[in-house]
């Protein structure tokens, strides 16, 4: 019996080159293209400043809404408050005072991407560094990032 | 031609030397078959990494009494979604949300067998939003909800011993039936000799309506018919889309040995039931209301905890002369499957104990109504002449034949158990044209798209009953195989050759893209409306009520809050109610506790989940996250501290010193 044992493996192995030559050419252009793209120097200066995310232009943050504040507020406690707290490091950097570093549209297009953030963004990628636990999207819209921001805003300038 | 098949079936099994099998098991091919070579067969099943399957297949499990979802053509196994037994994997079962699914009459049933899942339709075509599937033993029906791929609902059959001829749907789900398989008395609870079966004991077919809008299930009505067993069953189409039929066996009411005192006919019957007459019927008063216990148990609302509703009475017809809404079929005998061909008008009988294979016509069967072609009556319902319903005998189709299906494009496919092959006829000249091994013991086979008016018919399942020598062997007991086939040219051929989970009777494949854009990736947590759901850190809580303690817990990678409890005692009923902050798909988060006589409970993003721990000892007891979540997993962690039963030790949580 052993001594079939050399015939057996040859046997699998002229059966199987073919299997695998036969799947080769398989790869598609599209997984090609899907490669993550790690070069800063693709980043515009906007991108640089304000994150890379669905939040492209300058977003004016003027007069305190107090409704979209109180909305902000609520999306805030049910799904970024279990990571993050006003003041001190906890799973995520505290954000009490994110204003004060960061752009509202940096703020939000690490809601909204941050996958894409720490993945692309030189920030992102330091932060995952730093924390070594990538943010997960929390299934927010932009309309709510934006609420979020507002009440950021409003936390900084009310406690300090 | 079958002598020499179970003679190289025996030689292989007993007598082959170790080349022969090696050399069996290492180029899949089988000796005499129409055979692909191995590249060609390869590259016909291979869908390369990170592409999707053309087509989800959803198995049976049988034994199991669960069902399993693959990819289709390349056979990638992708979940087993529990129905009708305990799941420690998901905590199905164990969990006090999913717990009351499992409730019946009898009380709390762990275990069931699951045979023939079959998809919603609509204009006689699968629809992808609900797959439903029968328990045989304890006779019920499931509705899974192909957005999340999770049981939403299951309802009992009353009056009913072995729901097997189930669970299929009429052409727009209007109703999904069910049928008693072992007849019993009729009236529940009834305390009678078994010899007193021909007077005492009755069969029971169900039709349960569906809500076009939720799939939710409400008994409608039975129909009491002859002490048979009914096996099988399948809804017209097209023009015949307003009957269904059943097969039924053991005509000659045996309640013994019915392998022998069953086998003593000639012919049994095909049951054909216009299913909208019997309705109108019902409508109109004909039925009557009898006392029944039966559960039917369902979430309210998006998830939630599952509830019990208990029936306590069904809507019975019995059939009497003149109603013309059901008649028997004679055809040859102890019929399996009876199925009915993309256009409605092909009614196909499987006779495992017949030597053809016997085709009825939908519009001579009509005819023959109208003409009165009777050639008796049984218990009010008549008893049409063969000769004027049947349109062909398929001879010569091997022995054993049990199910068939169609590829719409003028054949069939019929699986023949005792010979144990698949034979391939045509529905214009009722010859066989092709056929082909099957390993080992064919009973269910299925098409793409099939028992639709428009069959996709690519491929084709055989689900087969032995294993044997196919894989690698893995002890006395073997997993039951499945084989794909390629039915889109003249010639079927062998492509794929696979072990299942459990014991898959029946299965059904649809194109995937009509099921996909429905998936849900998380449950999103502004819909959660879990009575005991945590929508924000702030509240976790712990609340004592007596000896019970509700723990409101959430998990987010990395940390469950609170994460340090205190003031548990001995004596105390825990329910820890975790909530899955996550919004991302796939991120799943689990919890087990040191000694809990429960399983492990999983929570999908967003979802709530509860698990029940009643502590017996004093001490401090770990709780992990089972599910491997994040680079910080391993520190997903917790304490609870158990005090004895009269202690003081307040009742106090925090996280991280908080």
């Amino acid at each position: 019996m052993i001594s079939q044992k050399p015939l057996l493996t040859l046997l699998t192995i002229i059966l199987f080159i073919p299997a695998f030559h036969a799947c080769g050419g398989e790869e598609t252009s599209d997984r090609q293209q899907s490669q993550p793209q790690t070069e800063e120097a693709t980043l515009t200066e906007f991108e640089l400043e304000h994150g890379i995310g669905p939040v492209t232009e300058r977003i004016e943050i003027g007069d305190i809404d107090l409704d979209k504040v109180a909305e902000g507020r609520n999306i805030y406690e049910m799904k970024c408050e279990m990571c993050h707290n006003y003041q001190g490091r906890m799973v995520g950097p505290e954000l009490g005072n994110v204003m004060e570093r960061r752009s509202p549209e940096f703020v939000m297009n690490f809601i909204l991407n941050p996958s894409g953030m720490v993945r692309e963004h030189p920030v992102g990628q330091e932060l995952l560094r730093e924390y070594m636990t990538a943010m997960p999207f929390q299934n927010v819209q932009k309309d709510e990032a934006r609420a979020i921001a507002e009440y950021l805003w409003y936390y900084h300038k009310e406690n300090n | 031609m079958n002598n020499n098949k179970s003679n190289t079936l025996r030689g292989l099994l007993f007598g082959a030397g170790f080349i022969a099998v090696a050399a069996f098991i290492f180029t899949g091919c089988p000796s005499q078959q129409s055979m692909l070579d191995s590249r060609d067969a390869a590259e016909k099943v291979y869908v390369a990494p990170g592409e999707h399957d053309e087509y989800y297949g959803f198995f049976s499990g049988g034994y199991s009494g669960q069902l399993s979802v693959w990819g289709l053509p390349s056979a990638r196994f992708l979940k087993v979604i529990p129905v009708f037994s305990q799941d420690p994997e998901t905590g199905y079962g164990y969990s006090e949300e999913t717990k009351p699914l499992l409730m019946t009459s009898y009380g709390f049933i762990p275990w069931d067998d699951s045979h023939h899942p079959h998809i919603s339709q609509t204009d006689g075509d699968a629809d992808g939003r609900w797959i439903y599937i029968n328990a045989n033993n304890t006779p019920r029906i499931a509705r899974i909800d192909l957005q999340t791929f999770e049981t939403k609902e299951i309802l009992e059959l009353p009056n009913t011993g072995g729901n097997h001829a189930s669970s299929f749907v009429t052409s727009n789900s209007e109703y999904v039936i069910g049928a008693t398989r072992f007849s019993i008395p009729y009236e529940m609870d009834l305390d009678v000799p078994i010899d007193s079966y021909s007077e005492e004991f009755r069969g029971a077919l169900s039709f349960i309506a569906l809500d076009p809008e939720t799939g939710m299930m409400e008994m409608d009505f039975q129909i009491l018919v002859p002490p048979y067993n009914y096996d099988l069953g399948r809804a017209g189409k097209g023009p015949s889309s307003d009957w269904v039929f059943f097969t039924t066996y053991n005509t000659e009411e045996a309640h013994t040995l019915l392998e022998v005192n069953a086998s003593r006919n000639d012919k049994d019957y095909v049951a054909a039931i216009n299913w909208k007459r019997a309705a109108e019927l019902v409508r109109n008063g004909a039925g009557e209301t009898m006392s029944a216990e039966y559960y039917h148990n369902y979430y309210e609302g998006n998830q939630g905890i599952a509830i019990n509703v208990v029936k306590d009475q069904v809507t019975v017809l019995t059939p009497e002369d003149g109603q013309n809404f059901i008649y028997f079929m004679p055809t040859p005998k102890s019929p399996h499957g009876v199925d009915i061909d993309p256009s409605g008008e092909y009614i196909v009988a499987g006779g495992k104990l017949a030597t053809v294979i016997p085709v009825h016509s939908f519009s001579r069967m009509l005819d023959a109504i109208e003409n009165e072609r009777f050639e008796g009556h049984v218990e009010g319902i008549p008893i049409l002449d063969y000769d004027a319903t049947i349109i062909g005998e398929v001879e010569n189709p091997g022995l054993g034949p049990l199910h068939t299906e169609f590829d719409g494009r003028g054949y069939a496919y019929t699986s023949v158990y005792i010979s144990s092959e698949i034979v391939k006829w045509s529905l214009e000249t009722f010859e066989v044209v092709d056929r082909i091994d099957a390993y080992y013991s064919i009973g269910h086979l299925m098409i793409t798209g099939g028992d639709t008016r428009n069959p996709d018919a690519r491929y084709l399942v055989g689900l087969t009953k032995t294993a044997k020598d196919r894989y690698l062997p893995t002890g006395p007991k073997q997993n039951h195989p499945a084989q794909l086939y390629d039915i889109s040219g003249d010639r079927m051929q062998l492509l794929l050759d696979f072990p299942t989970i459990g014991e898959p009777h029946y299965a059904q494949a649809i194109r995937a893209d009509i099921v996909t854009p429905n998936v849900k990736q998380i449950y999103e947590m502004e819909e959660n409306d879990h009575p005991h759901a945590l929508l924000r850190v702030a509240d976790n809580r712990i609340e004592r009520d007596g000896d019970t303690v509700r723990v409101y817990m959430s998990s987010t990678r990395s940390h469950f809050r609170p994460d340090n409890i205190e003031g548990v005692r001995v004596g105390d009923t825990v329910y820890i109610h975790l909530t899955n902050l996550e919004q991302e798909w796939d991120v799943v988060h689990g919890i087990a506790i040191k000694g809990a006589n429960n399983s492990e409970i999983l929570v999908a993003p967003g979802q709530t989940k509860t698990m029940k721990w009643e502590p017996t000892r004093t001490g401090i007891f770990p709780f992990y996250c089972t599910a491997f979540c994040s680079a910080l997993h391993q520190e997903m962690q917790g304490y609870i501290r158990v005090s004895a039963a009269d202690s003081d030790v307040a009742l106090t949580w925090s996280t991280g010193g908080n």
